[in-house]
Formats: C-alpha cells, sequence, structure tokens
C-alpha cells in the first residue's frame, strides 16, 4: 500500500521498507515502511521522541545511527551503504533541525565548495567565485536576503530563524531530487515561516520530492502535501491525505499513541 | 651551566671589542641585562611560567654569536619572504642590518645601531623601559648584546600608507645566536602597520633570540604583524612588549609556523584610559614543534578595551602551549576584556596545553574567557558530508577555517592572502 493520494504515475524516488534503526543501543525506528514518488511532498507527523529526526537523519547517513535491518532505496540503489556525500551528489538534501556552525568559513565559500563537489559529480564545470555569485543572487531573492549573510561564518552568530533560512538557501541553491526537511518550522516566528514555507512552494516541481517532517501542523497550513503520515514508537501508524494533518492538530497524538502501543 | 658562562664569555669579548665604541648608558644597559642573566640562568620547568616548555636544547647547547655574513643575499634570494617590493623596510641577516637590501627612511626607519649615534636621546628614553628583564633570562641576555635591530619612528600625526616590513633572515649557519632588539615608537596620533618577519634562508639549526618594544602614545593607532616561519630546526625565542598611551589603539597580530622550539612572550600595557588592544594569534605546528605563547595583558588604566584571540592547529606530535595572563589593576574600571584560546587537535598525538590567568583588582569590569582542545567537531564534519562535500576535503575546510578565523582580523591584504597561501599549502601536504 503506497500511501494515500499517491499518484500511480511515476516512479518511486525513495521506498524504505521494515527499517529498523538504534542509537546508542536504543533501538528508535522499529519497523518503518514509506515510498514517496517524484514530485510527491510528504510530511511525517508524530509527538517528541516518536522517531521523525531519527527518520530523517539516518536517511541522511549520520554516522551516529546503526541501521539493524530493513533497506531504503534512492532511485532504486542502496541508499544505507552510501556514504553522506555520496547521498548528497546523488540528490538527498537534509535541512537541519540544529544547523552547525562552522567557524571561519564564509557562508558564501561553503555553499560554493558544496555546489561545486555536486557539479564535480555530475561532469559539470565547477564555479568561480563570480559565476556563482551570479547562481546565488537570484537564490538570495527567494528567501528574502540580500548578501551580507554571505560573508559571515556559516551559521555563527545566526539567530534561529537565521539557521533555517540558511537551509533553505542550500536548498535552492544545491537544487537536490529528494529533501528532507527536519522541523524547520520549529523556533520560527509567523514571518519566517512563511518565507521558509513560499521557498518550499517555488522549490517544488514534478522532479523533486519532499519529505517533511514537523511536530506541528502549522507549516502545513502554507505547504500542502500529498500525503502525511503519523511516525508513533518507532512506526508509521496512520498515513492520509493533508486532511490528516488537521484531524491532528485537533486531537492531539494520544489516540494514535494507543493504537500503536494495540496494534 | 657551562652555556651560561660560554654566553656570559662571548659578552665580555664581544663588549671589549666589536661593542666598545658604545655610549656609556647603552654599556650601563647591557651590563645590566648580563648581570641578570648571570643571575637567573636558563629557565627550568619548575618555574610556574616555564612548566610546559623545556628550553633543554638551547641550555644544554652550545650557541656562538653570529659572525657578519660573509655573502650579502641578493634580492631574488630574499624576495619570496617579501610581501611586497615597494615601500619602507629593514632587512637583516643573522642580525646584521643589509643595506643594500633595504629601504630605509632618513633617521626614523632605520637600523638600530645607526639611531644610537643619531638619535640618542629617543632611543635612550625608550630602549629597555618596557621590555621587563628582572624575571626574563632571555630578555635579559638579549640587552646584554643590545646593537642591532630595527628602529621604526612615526612622528605626531603622520601617516605611514603601506606597512614597513621588518625583515630577520637566519642564512641557517649551524649552532649561532642573534640577538635583534627592535623598538618602534609611534608618536601620539600617528598611524603605521608593520610586519616584522621571522625566516630562513638555510636549515640551522640556530638561535634566535628577539625583543621587539613597540610604544604608541596618545590616540594613536599601530597594526603590528609579526610572523615567524623560521627553519624547522630552529630555536626562537622572542618578546615583544607594547605600552599603550590613552585612547590608542594596537592590533597584534602573530602568527607561528616554524621552530623546532619557539617561545613568544607577548606583554601589552594599557597605560592610559581609552584604550583598545587586539590580540590575534595562530600557532600551526606538526612533527615534533613545540610552540609557546606567553601572553601578558595589563589593563593599569581605565575603560579599556582587549580582545585576545588565539588559534592553535596542531598535527602529528607537536605540542601547543597558550597562557593568557589578564590583569586589571586597582582603579581600571570598566575593562572590557576577551578571551579565546581554541585548540585544533589533528592527531592523537597532538596535545595542547591552555591556561588562562585572571587576576581582577577592580570591581567594575567585564572579563571573559574561554578555551577549548579538542578535534574536529563531528556535527560540522557531518554538516559538511551532508552537503556533498568529500570527508578529506571536509576536514581540510574545517581546519582551514579554523585558521582562517584568525587571518580574517588582518588588514594586509597582501599579508593575509600569503599567510593563506601558506596555511594551505602545510594542509595540503
Amino acid at each position: 500500500m503506497p500511501g494515500h493520494g499517491t499518484r500511480d504515475t511515476g516512479h518511486a524516488l525513495l521506498e524504505v521498507k521494515g527499517l529498523r534503526v538504534a542509537v546508542a543501543g536504543n533501538e528508535i525506528l522499529k519497523g518503518v515502511d514509506l515510498a514517496i514518488r517524484e514530485g510527491e511532498v510528504h510530511a511525517i507527523m508524530g509527538p517528541n521522541g516518536s522517531g521523525k529526526s531519527t527518520l530523517a537523519q539516518v536517511l541522511a547517513g549520520h554516522p551516529a545511527y546503526t541501521v539493524l535491518a530493513g533497506s531504503a532505496k534512492y532511485e532504486g540503489k542502496g541508499l544505507l551503504s552510501m556514504k553522506p556525500e555520496e547521498r548528497a551528489r546523488a540528490g538527498v538534501f537534509l535541512a537541519f533541525q540544529y544547523p552547525v556552525e562552522i567557524r571561519g568559513i564564509t557562508n558564501s565559500y561553503f555553499l560554493r565548495s558544496a555546489l561545486n563537489a555536486l557539479r564535480r559529480e555530475r561532469g559539470e564545470p565547477e564555479l568561480d567565485p563570480i559565476d556563482f555569485l551570479q547562481v546565488l543572487e537570484q537564490k538570495l531573492k527567494a528567501i528574502g536576503w540580500d548578501d551580507s549573510m554571505m560573508n559571515r561564518p556559516v551559521n555563527e552568530g545566526f539567530s534561529g530563524g537565521e539557521k533555517k533560512r540558511n537551509e533553505i538557501l542550500q536548498l535552492a541553491v544545491l537544487e537536490p531530487r529528494l529533501a528532507i526537511l527536519d522541523e524547520t518550522d520549529s523556533g520560527l516566528d509567523i514571518d519566517a515561516l512563511k518565507t521558509v514555507a513560499h521557498a518550499v512552494n517555488q522549490l517544488r516541481g514534478p522532479k523533486r520530492s519532499f519529505l517533511i517532517v514537523t511536530h506541528y501542523q502549522r507549516l502545513l497550513n502554507h505547504i500542502t502535501p500529498d500525503v502525511v503520515h503519523v511516525l508513533a514508537d518507532g512506526r508509521i501508524v496512520k498515513s492520509g491525505g493533508p486532511e490528516l494533518a488537521h484531524e491532528l492538530e485537533a486531537k492531539g497524538y494520544d489516540w494514535l499513541r494507543d493504537a500503536a502501543m494495540v496494534s | 651551566m657551562a652555556h651560561v658562562e660560554q654566553l656570559v664569555g662571548s659578552y665580555r669579548a664581544w663588549a671589549a671589542n666589536g661593542a666598545s665604541g658604545a655610549p656609556s648608558w647603552l654599556k650601563d644597559l647591557r651590563e645590566g641585562g648580563i648581570a641578570r642573566f648571570h643571575d637567573l640562568g636558563f629557565p627550568n620547568m619548575k618555574q610556574e611560567a616555564w612548566r610546559f616548555t623545556s628550553v633543554a636544547p638551547i641550555a644544554e647547547g652550545s650557541f656562538e654569536l653570529a659572525q657578519p655574513p660573509a655573502r650579502t643575499p641578493k634580492l631574488d634570494d630574499i624576495r619570496p619572504f617579501l610581501l611586497f617590493e615597494t615601500g619602507y623596510r629593514l632587512v637583516f641577516l643573522d642580525g646584521f642590518f643589509q643595506p643594500s637590501l633595504s629601504t630605509p627612511f632618513f633617521d626614523d626607519i632605520q637600523s638600530l645601531a645607526h639611531v644610537v649615534a643619531h638619535r640618542q636621546d629617543l632611543v635612550r628614553q625608550h630602549l629597555g623601559t618596557y621590555a621587563a628583564t628582572q624575571d626574563r633570562p632571555f630578555s635579559a641576555l638579549n640587552t646584554a648584546f643590545v646593537h642591532e635591530g630595527a628602529f621604526v619612528h612615526v612622528p605626531a600625526k603622520a601617516t605611514i600608507a603601506e606597512p614597513i616590513q621588518l625583515l630577520f633572515l637566519a642564512s641557517g649557519a649551524k649552532q649561532v645566536v642573534s640577538h635583534p632588539r627592535n623598538l618602534v615608537v609611534i608618536e601620539r596620533e600617528a598611524r603605521a602597520s608593520i610586519v616584522e618577519t621571522y625566516a630562513s634562508l638555510g636549515q640551522g639549526p640556530y638561535w634566535t633570540n628577539s625583543v621587539t618594544e613597540v610604544v604608541v602614545g596618545e590616540g594613536a593607532r599601530v597594526d603590528y604583524h609579526r610572523v615567524q616561519r623560521e627553519s624547522e630546526r630552529a630555536y626562537h625565542v622572542a618578546t615583544t612588549q607594547t605600552h599603550q598611551g590613552r585612547d590608542s589603539t594596537v592590533h597584534l597580530h602573530t602568527v607561528a609556523f616554524g621552530a623546532a622550539l619557539a617561545r613568544h612572550d607577548i606583554g601589552a600595557v594599557m597605560a592610559g584610559p581609552g584604550g583598545t588592544l587586539i590580540l590575534n594569534g595562530l600557532y600551526l605546528l606538526a612533527g615534533q614543534q613545540h610552540a609557546d605563547h606567553h601572553t601578558t595583558i595589563d589593563h593599569a588604566a581605565d575603560h579599556c578595551e582587549s580582545h585576545e584571540y588565539f588559534n592553535g592547529v596542531l598535527d602529528e606530535k607537536s605540542r601547543g602551549v597558550f597562557t593568557g595572563r589578564i590583569i586589571v589593576r586597582p582603579g581600571a574600571q570598566k575593562t572590557d576584556s576577551k578571551q579565546t584560546n581554541n585548540n585544533l587537535l589533528l592527531s592523537t598525538d597532538a596535545h595542547a596545553d591552555s591556561q588562562p590567568q585572571l587576576e581582577i583588582y577592580a570591581d567594575d569590569v567585564k572579563c571573559t574567557h574561554g578555551s577549548t582542545v579538542g578535534p574536529l567537531d563531528p556535527r560540522a564534519l557531518f554538516y559538511l558530508r551532508s552537503r556533498g562535500v568529500g570527508e578529506a576535503e571536509a576536514r581540510r575546510l574545517m581546519t582551514y577555517g579554523f585558521a582562517a578565523e584568525i587571518l580574517g582580523r588582518m588588514d594586509v591584504a597582501a599579508l593575509r592572502a600569503e599567510l593563506d597561501r601558506i596555511v594551505r599549502d602545510r594542509l595540503a601536504a
């Protein structure tokens, strides 16, 4: 059963089966099945500690997580055996819940290094700083920035909202095929939330898929998903259309958690 | 002790012969220096200020006073160490002034030996006034041999647009010691930028024992850059002492790449209210290199601000030592002082010691300090890799960033570019 609302046409870009994952000896994901087709936007919702961020991180290749069982196929290839950088070069992008500071490296230099790593993979010529600035200029507009943030070290001294915008800027520049947003809405005021949502909506397209991990429904007021999944206690306990998000907003998670316990 | 006696002996011979024509005040200064050195001897690791650094290779060695070089280098030989060929510069080889390679400016940017004769009052007023010798054997020894070095004087309200280059080259002659002595006087409301570089044309081992005194008048500003890229077999011991008047600004940048053993004592006295100091340092070491930075910022007046940043990048079996002493004297109210020392260990055999020492005797002050010692941040490494940057490149990028953070604070673009190149070369190796 591919989730509710999926179109029958289009290839599965990501196919996760029976994924069990542990961190520091604790099993967090206890058998996750998920299929995302090209162009689809999926939302994963769930209470704190349900394993949402673990799913996001393990798909990006975070070394702290141990895969116990199951598989994840991306474009038909085994994702879990790929290094983080190989996944990125293949078009997987994770917008971090807690973006990391990198001292001494300017945002602009960082982004250019990342973009050139992807371009090398695709056999395209690397961009010099001047060409890169042109690419950057249009992307900056999308998130409402000028280039003043580009000469500061990556995320250093950025506010919470600035860090999240910076993640979306990277998403816009790197143009991934699968973008995973890990609680990008947390800590954002309403204006920043709208800016981020608007930027994501502009990036939606038939070749690009999204997996949006969120605790609250409010981001989904601005980005309408094709499918909503509820993750509870390491399993997807319910999938549905956008209306499921509204139901969760009204009823909370407890009724689903109870359902998960019973099953 | 044999080496102490040898050095005192070589002082006696030198004072009686080559240095006998000096004015009596200078002879007295030297005599005071050698007497102090003789009393103190070489430091040992039981002394607090030398806890982490053994000077045994120097103390148990045998170093002769460097002789005037037989051959004068050509401009081509020194070009790799010049940032630009315009502007004023003073070049020294094994401590001896090289007029043919230098572009002095009258008696204001000149060899110290020359101005001792021509500007005696000014030199006498400042020389030896700021760099302490009472508990500093190396500084005392340098003072005994005070003769040659760089002299820079910028008159009141004058600005020297292009950075002044002071280049101290070692020929690489084995087992010799030179004692460069530099005096920089920036008069009130004057402005200058200076780059003092230590480098080598050969391998050594040799020993450089330098002292630089920088006095900055009211409302004046100096951007002082010090680059230590001695031979990796060299021993480098140095003191840089600044003394700031009211409302003056000192930006002191220091970078250490070279020497088997390096010890740099940096002292900054903020003697007048309203002064600003940035003390910005980098040490980048590998192999068996050992570098010890011992910094003392003395807030002797109120309303002064000091920001100290030192980053260390330590690879292989190298060792970095940082001591950051900050003294806030009674009455130095509204002092604002920040200190950070971050050490990046690139190998499990590398080692860093970091010790802040805050001595605060005033109550209305803001003093913060922080230090870190550790490997590359694994979270940042994953972040970079998740963006497609390969692991080796990510490590290089982060290490470079650690150094670039310090270099980015320097205002001289040509110097920044040159240091950037050196850092990249070393990280690529």
